[in-house]
């Protein structure tokens, strides 16, 4: 552990390392919380685990952490197998959820703790506490308790203790779900600006996938232990490697079609396949309510069900006559002309969907 | 390699030594009880004083004085859980909902029994009990009166836990509305709602009211406490069986209860351990 | 705040709802007359009398009679007793507590050790001397035994004094006491704390002395004082097991009490009672002040 610490500039050029986690297996009595699951982190990215409760995203977390035992499998960081050094040693930061500021030391004393462990002399300690606090914007908080903080500010006090070791890989654990939605949205931008900063390796867990979206590099949505795609955002919502990932992320339709050649037959048009699509017969398209186009015709197909006005867009709900009901998202001036009881044709947009076989 | 589970070893060795050497010295005691009290005369096991225990003919003719505690004791249990009761969960009710300033005063009167032992408040209701002697008698039930406050710090702690887990104004409000009395909204909307905390408090009140000796004998009544003593110079071995069968008892009865009031506590924590 | 009104009429918002605080008072009334008969006056017959002398007047004599060289050591006694045998159950306890903690939270082991213990706390008085005599008294199980291997406990009187065998009788209920009062701390410290430590760096030993120490110390050192308290109080064990002459104070309150004393000798019963009452207080509200504490910390 290096007790020389430049300031925060200083960190991302010499602390960019990466992190490989390959084939991780860890059983709870019957429950297999890690099934094999192998993923790499480039030196500085920010990649989130994104999945339901359970999937073993926090598993995967605490396992890279060293709070957990793996069963099986190998964890590197900066090329070196950590797998058995104890937790302590392994130099990251960590962000949890809720409770983890030390109760009876004031924030400073907080960010201060890695190191003084470390043996970081006094001026030096409170220069990069200092440092760190107006990092996360807290530095008239530093004499204050965690019971006096709002649930905010003691996850910003959290991140600044987590970042004064200046770690190797910087661990988040849902560090956003015990907080209200709007700080929840303010404090992921910050936490993003930061660890861009800082250029921290980072991995974040969450089972919020606009979250997820909206600040890593990189999203692996996770199910049952394993992952089920890992890609950029816009990857991963546009091009869904499977049915699971298309409906975690984001609100999907699920249409009768049918599959050959290639191509989709559904809603009376033809759209291209994804891979991994099903091949041919009777299948089911997952298509995005904004690539739906709705139009009114009185020979339509559809029946309008319900419309919203949500301010900057428009939702509505319609059914057709072969009894599916379709949410499409459309333009909010638009919407305003649509009316329950009206009929319209509902039309995708010919931009590839992936296709499920209809069992 | 795997060292959480190492640490988890080795805190389950911890825990099994501790626990084991401090079980020792908690059961010593209570093996020795039963070993008295199963001592054949020459030598050798005998279950006589047990049997004579519970052969009740024989404790009414031989240790009447024993009798006469049990059944005292018994009365003082029920009677001080019953004015408790009727003196605490009324007021307390109250106070949160008319008189929230009085709350701490409340509080501190119901915890000063704890600063005033009973060897204390016994030298002080000594002129006071003169007077209940001369209104209502020498029985030992009405030892109650103390006893009550005595009991006064433990039943405020359990019945105000369970005054706080539930929205009292809110309840009491509704069922107003709806036309309750004063009356049934204690008894039929609050009191259902505190049951655990009521059962907690009644608990302790038996145990303390079982266990009491120096304020019985002090002021010259008779409890069982009293009786076990007066008997232990007579017969210790009956005395003995007479207080490992009421420990017996207690345990069992708060084991039970251990039950009963987590339930609902235990089910959130298992739920919250999977994510 | 709304006012409670049958269902059908309007409500004016805004009203005050104590429009009659004579009216709500009453209902604390009960409450109130009780506690002043059977504890307010209690108290203040001995804080009082401890005052008055000869024919009710007042008088310093009660409190001059307090310096007697047996009243003194008696109270030396109690002091000493609770001490040691406060320390003791704080620290056998404080493993204990911490022991049962590490198993599983709702498992059998928590929840009879916590039966055990609430049942043994209050154990106390008689019953307890007994046990105690059946264990190592004159025919005490342990006794014999031990006169089997060679070993001779030095007479059997030995139980009924109080620097040896009250210090093992009252120990006893201590650390019962001491499991139900800091097992609550300890299970208060969150997992988190431990797990943030050693992702910065902490050994269990830094865990130990940075965080888990400073945080439990106001609990421990509350417990010790709630301990002390608890055995300087203890009447009933004592007064079953100690048949000559009153070691400790509570047993000198009690001979005041229950022997006939020389006319002007009476009230130094409730002297000798209000210098506990003085004891326990102070003990009482360093107690307070520490709880106020640990509940910030602790979050509950």
């Amino acid at each position: 552990m290096s007790t020389h610490l430049a300031s925060v500039r200083d960190d991302a050029a010499t602390k960019g390392v990466g992190v490989r986690l390959t084939d991780l297996r860890r059983t709870y009595g019957t429950v297999r919380a890690l099934d094999g699951l192998t993923l790499s982190i480039e030196p500085g990215e920010l990649v989130a685990l994104l999945g339901p409760s359970g999937c073993g995203k926090t598993t995967a977390l605490r396992v890279l952490a060293g709070l957990e035992d793996a069963d099986g499998g190998r964890v590197e960081v900066g090329g070196r197998d950590i797998t058995a050094v104890p937790t302590n040693k392994r130099d990251m930061g960590m962000v949890f959820q809720a409770y983890s500021l030390f109760p009876h030391m004031t924030t400073r004393q907080n960010v201060e703790f890695g190191l003084q462990l470390r043996g970081v002399a006094g001026a030096r300690r409170r220069a990069r506490a200092t440092e760190m606090l107006e990092l996360v914007g807290l530095e008239t908080q530093a004499d204050r308790y965690a019971h006096q903080l709002s649930g905010g500010q003691q996850q910003r006090v959290a991140l600044a203790r987590a970042l004064a070791i200046a770690p190797q890989v910087l661990l988040l654990d849902e560090p956003l779900s015990a907080l209200d939605a709007k700080v929840r949205v303010q404090l992921r931008e910050e936490i993003r600006r930061i660890q861009l900063e800082v250029g921290t390796t980072t991995l974040f867990v969450t089972h919020d996938q606009e979250e997820a979206l909206a600040i890593a590099d990189r999203v692996g949505v996770m199910r049952s232990g394993n992952l089920e795609q890992l890609a950029a955002p816009r990857e991963l919502y546009a091009r869904p490697a499977t049915a699971f990932v298309a409906d975690f992320v984001g609100l999907t339709n699920r249409l009768a079609a049918t599959v050959e050649s290639g191509r989709a037959h559904v809603l009376g048009a033809s759209v291209p396949l994804l891979p991994g699509s099903a091949q041919s017969g009777a299948a089911s398209v997952l298509i995005r309510p904004e690539a739906l186009a709705v139009t009114e015709d009185s020979n339509g197909t559809a029946t309008v069900v319900s419309s919203s006005f949500l301010g900057s867009l428009g939702r509505v709900t319609a059914r057709t006559d072969g009894g599916e009901t379709v949410l499409a998202q459309i333009d909010n001036a638009a919407v305003t002309g649509f009316s329950p009881g009206d009929r319209v044709t509902i039309t995708p947009r010919p931009d590839a969907a992936l296709a499920v076989s209809a069992d | 390699m795997r060292l959480q589970a190492t640490r988890r070893r080795r805190q389950a060795w911890f825990r099994r030594v501790v626990v084991g050497v401090v079980g020792l010295f908690f059961a010593l005691p209570l093996v020795a009880m039963v070993e008295f009290t199963t001592r054949a005369p020459g030598g050798g096991r005998s279950l006589d004083t047990w049997t004579t225990l519970f052969d009740l003919s024989a404790v009414d003719r031989d240790y009447p004085e024993l009798k006469t505690g049990l059944i005292a004791s018994a009365g003082l249990a029920v009677l001080t859980v019953v004015i408790m009761l009727v003196l605490l969960v009324p007021t307390m009710t109250w106070v949160r909902l008319r008189l929230p300033g009085m709350r701490r005063t409340i509080e501190f009167i119901c915890l000063l029994p704890l600063t005033i032992p009973a060897i204390v408040l016994v030298v002080g209701l000594a002129p006071v009990y003169a007077w209940v002697t001369y209104f209502l008698g020498e029985s030992s039930i009405w030892l109650c009166f103390a006893y009550v406050v005595l009991v006064l710090p433990y039943a405020y702690r359990a019945l105000d836990a369970g005054l706080s887990a539930i929205d009292v104004k809110t309840l009491a409000e509704a069922a107003r509305s709806l036309g309750a009395s004063w009356f049934t909204v204690m008894w039929k909307v609050i009191l259902p709602n505190i049951r655990t905390a009521v059962l907690l408090a009644a608990f302790l009140s038996v145990a303390l009211v079982l266990g009491e000796f120096t304020i019985a004998s002090l002021l010259n009544r008779d409890n069982l406490q009293v009786a076990i003593n007066l008997l232990g110079k007579r017969n210790a071995s009956i005395s003995i069986a007479v207080s490992f069968a009421a420990l017996l008892i207690a345990f069992l009865v708060l084991f039970a209860m251990s039950f009963v009031g987590n339930g609902r506590r235990l089910r959130r924590v298992r739920r919250s351990k999977e994510s | 705040m709304a006012e409670l009104t049958a269902p059908g009429t309007t409500v004016a918002p805004g009203r005050p709802t104590s429009r009659r605080p004579t009216g709500a008072l009453l209902g604390v009334l009960p409450f109130f007359g009780y506690t002043a008969i059977f504890l307010l006056t209690p108290t203040l017959v001995v804080v009082i009398g401890a005052f008055l002398g000869d024919g009710n007047r007042p008088s310093l004599g009660n409190v001059t009679a307090l310096t007697q060289p047996q009243v003194v050591s008696a109270f030396v006694n109690s002091v000493v007793l609770s001490a040691v045998t406060a320390v003791l159950g704080a620290v056998f306890g404080a493993l204990l507590s911490y022991a049962v903690a590490t198993g599983r939270p709702g498992g059998t082991l928590r929840r009879v050790m916590t039966a055990l213990c609430g049942v043994l706390a209050q154990f106390g008085g008689v019953t307890l001397a007994f046990a105690f005599v059946a264990t190592v008294g004159m025919q005490g199980f342990v006794t014999i035994w031990l006169q089997k291997i060679g070993v001779d406990l030095a007479g059997s009187t030995w139980l009924f004094e109080p620097t040896r065998g009250l210090v093992l009788v009252y120990t006893y209920f201590q650390i019962p006491l001491m499991l139900i009062v800091f097992l609550p701390a300890v299970e208060g410290l969150r997992p988190q704390w431990r797990e943030a430590a050693e992702t910065l760096g902490g050994s269990t030993w830094d865990y130990w002395r940075h965080v888990a120490g400073p945080i439990l110390a106001p609990s421990f050192i509350g417990a010790l004082l709630l301990l002390f308290t608890n055995a300087f109080s203890a009447y009933a064990t004592a007064a079953a097991l100690v048949s000559q002459g009153s070691p400790i104070i509570p047993l000198q309150i009690g001979g005041a009490l229950s022997s006939e004393v020389l006319l002007g000798q009476e009230n130094v019963g409730k002297a000798m009672a209000l210098g506990m009452v003085v004891i326990v207080a102070v003990v009482m509200t360093l107690y307070a002040v520490l709880e106020r504490r640990t509940t910030r910390w602790l979050g509950r």
